[in-house]
């Protein structure tokens, strides 16, 4: 029988490659210095749910939440063979923290059929693995964790292998269900170079919006208007336009969303400085290590 | 499940989920019970576990041992096998009907799967992977409101760049996990005195939607936690052939070897041995770390060690910032001379005479 599957994604800065300064002179991130990626485990999560369409059909549905750039992490899943991708893209969902957020995608997974949702385990930046979680809780859906192997589908009864830490876990759920996907689960695939080639031109309104902003910035606001809705026509016609929700467009109580929706409040962030104690370099020669290895035991840190 | 907010309670106790599997308890409570003790103390509110399970024997003793004012026991034959519905179930009745106003989680498996879905469940925050947990005061900004006593979360973020500082102040429980090791384990005193609250939850209602089907455990291979001296390698050590140099110097010094999660990506070692933010926290009383840069999540598990050791050709490597004792240069010319000035008892007395002089 076919599964329908959505994947939660998300469009994070990429930590390990910080190219500049990572805090501002007025003390807050700097994400312009912290280029943005797709979170890698995110693509387990995807390869899982292409993998579950190769065997046994359905669907594949990628969800995100962000701004209109977000689309990005939308392009590469359409690359990838998905069948259908939503962004969800709202002012008053800014500064949500993992609550408020799994409230939001809640709330527009509920109006997809899954069978199967998927969320990769830690985001890079936060990396916090909670949206998955909570999400699952949201909806009233049974969660398994740690997903390292889709053992088994058969007639909605799931089985999989679950990393719990010291050892493993092989568990059966009759679906829907929420899983989160470790990075050992598979090698996501690369995207076909053609279907890469045509979904490159995937956007969403509000990109169409500020494309034609851009490039006729005298016209008349009438004229924006038309001339963005043919554009996205077009795109909605070569299946190409990237979906755009609000949080009306999923009926989100506003009181959970963004900064209200949010208890988790920042009250400080301070940049990472290094305080050493006393320091004392030897050098690279027999006598260094002489040196330092009797220094170690005249301290008696060792002997 | 939409359960009514919790309210903000100044006299609420300071909780700790007391894991335990197959009637034995994790390390990670015990360890956060030194840390809870410290915070009820300072708030002036009864520290108490939390014990789900079916087996129980023993443990609420333990849990009291280890600073615990009140154990609250939930023991039903539903709960034996860890599933997030049935724990968040009874969770969240206990927060309701006791109004706890910190509670702290292992970030285990079992922790990071119960923690985010009991404060779903009751619409709270929680902060992950705290490294540091505090009592303090907070003024929002563009607020004169100063409010007190709140739980501060301290966590590095965005990879390690930032330390960030997160609170909640309108919708507690205050909720934080912490990794194991994290948070020093404390001595059991026998002789405390603790109440233990048995409770009854009922269970009738609640689906237990997973069939546990097959549990397999291993024990880790090596006890970093208990290791005198750990002599770790990063991607700097440049193969799994060169960090053979660090096991021979390990067996010369009778240390553990570790390893930086870069090293353990490259497959130059197994994860068992990886110290910092997502291995394990040590503090020996001697750290060497070989050709490891000292990203802040690996600084976050190793910074505590009594004496640190950088060996790295690059002298601008941030674990500089940290060492008590460093050598700049090629690990394959300075671990052999660090090997043999170890074998050479003789060349040792030497350089002590030496350096006496």
């Amino acid at each position: 029988m076919p599964y329908n599957c959505v994947v939660c994604v998300k469009q994070v800065p990429d930590t390990k490659r910080i190219t500049g300064e990572a805090m501002t002179p007025e003390g807050t991130v700097n994400r312009a210095a912290l280029p943005a990626i797709f979170n890698p485990e995110d693509l387990n999560a995807l390869e899982e749910a292409l993998a579950v369409r190769e065997l046994f059909g359905g669907t594949v549905t990628v969800v995100t939440m962000g701004l209109p750039t977000a689309c990005a992490v939308l392009r590469e899943p359409l690359a990838r063979g998905a069948d259908r991708v939503v962004l969800i893209t709202d002012r008053r969902a800014a500064a949500s923290d993992t609550l408020a957020t799994s409230y939001i995608l809640s709330c527009a997974i509920k109006k997809m059929k899954a069978d199967i949702v998927l969320c990769g385990r830690p985001a890079l930046d936060g990396d916090t693995a909670q949206v998955g979680p909570q999400l699952a809780e949201k909806l009233g859906l049974p969660l398994i964790t740690y997903v390292e192997q889709l053992v088994g589908l058969k007639d909605g009864v799931l089985h999989v292998r679950r990393n719990i830490g010291n050892g493993w876990e092989e568990v059966s759920c009759r679906l829907p269900a929420l899983l989160t996907v470790m990075e050992t689960a598979n090698v996501p695939r690369p995207p076909a170079v053609r279907r890469l080639m045509k979904t490159k031109k995937a956007r969403c309104v509000a990109e169409v919006a500020k494309a034609v902003e851009d490039q006729m910035p005298a016209a008349a606001p009438e004229a924006k208007a038309a001339e963005t809705k043919k554009r996205a026509d077009e795109l909605a016609k070569a299946g190409l336009l990237i979906e755009q929700w609000t949080l009306d467009d999923i009926q989100a109580d506003l009181t959970w969303c963004g900064k209200s929706g949010s208890p988790t409040k920042v009250h400080r962030i301070q940049a990472v400085v290094l305080t050493g104690g006393e320091y004392h370099e030897y050098p690279p020669t027999d006598d260094g290590a002489a040196q330092l290895i009797s220094a170690l035991i005249e301290d008696h840190t060792i002997g | 499940m939409m359960t009514t907010m919790t309210q903000v309670n100044r006299q609420g106790e300071v909780w700790v989920f007391a894991e335990q599997t197959d009637g034995a308890l994790s390390e990670v409570p015990l360890e956060l019970m030194g840390k809870g003790r410290e915070l009820a103390d300072t708030l002036n509110v009864p520290l108490g576990a939390v014990l789900l399970g079916d087996k129980l024997d023993g443990l609420a003793e333990k849990l009291i041992a280890f600073g615990a004012d009140k154990v609250y026991v939930v023991a039903d034959k539903k709960l034996a096998a860890y599933q997030a519905s049935g724990y968040t179930h009874v969770f969240c009745e206990l927060i309701k009907k006791h109004n706890p106003q910190v509670c702290m989680f292992g970030a285990t498996a079992m922790g990071r799967d119960l923690a985010p879905t009991v404060a779903s469940a009751a619409k709270c925050g929680l902060t992950a992977d705290c490294t540091d947990l505090q009592i303090g005061d907070h003024k929002a900004p563009g607020s004169d409101e100063v409010q007190k006593n709140l739980l501060l979360q301290i966590r590095p973020a965005f990879g390690g760049n930032i330390i960030a500082t997160i609170v909640n102040y309108d919708r507690w429980p205050q909720m934080a996990t912490v990794r194991e090791g994290v948070m020093a384990l404390g001595e059991p005193d026998p002789a405390r005195k603790g109440k233990v609250v048995k409770e009854s939850v009922d269970l009738s209602k609640v689906k237990f939607p997973l069939t546990i089907l097959k549990t397999e455990r291993r024990e880790k291979k090596v006890n970093l936690k208990a290791a005198r001296i750990i002599i770790s390698g990063g991607a700097g050590v440049g193969s799994k052939e060169n960090f053979k140099l660090l096991w021979d110097l390990a067996h010369c010094l009778g240390a553990a070897v570790g390893a930086s999660r870069a090293a353990v990506d490259l497959g130059f070692i197994d994860h068992d041995h990886q110290v910092g933010q997502t291995g394990t926290t040590v503090r020996p009383a001697l750290y060497i770390a070989v050709g490891i840069s000292g990203a802040v999540q690996h600084r976050a598990g190793m910074c505590e060690s009594a004496k640190i050791l950088a060996i790295n050709s690059d002298r601008s490597a941030p674990i500089f910032g940290i060492a008590h004792y460093g050598i700049v240069g090629d690990l394959n010319v300075v671990l052999p001379k660090l090997i043999k000035a170890v074998r050479g008892g003789a060349s040792i007395e030497q350089a002590a005479k030496q350096a006496a002089h």
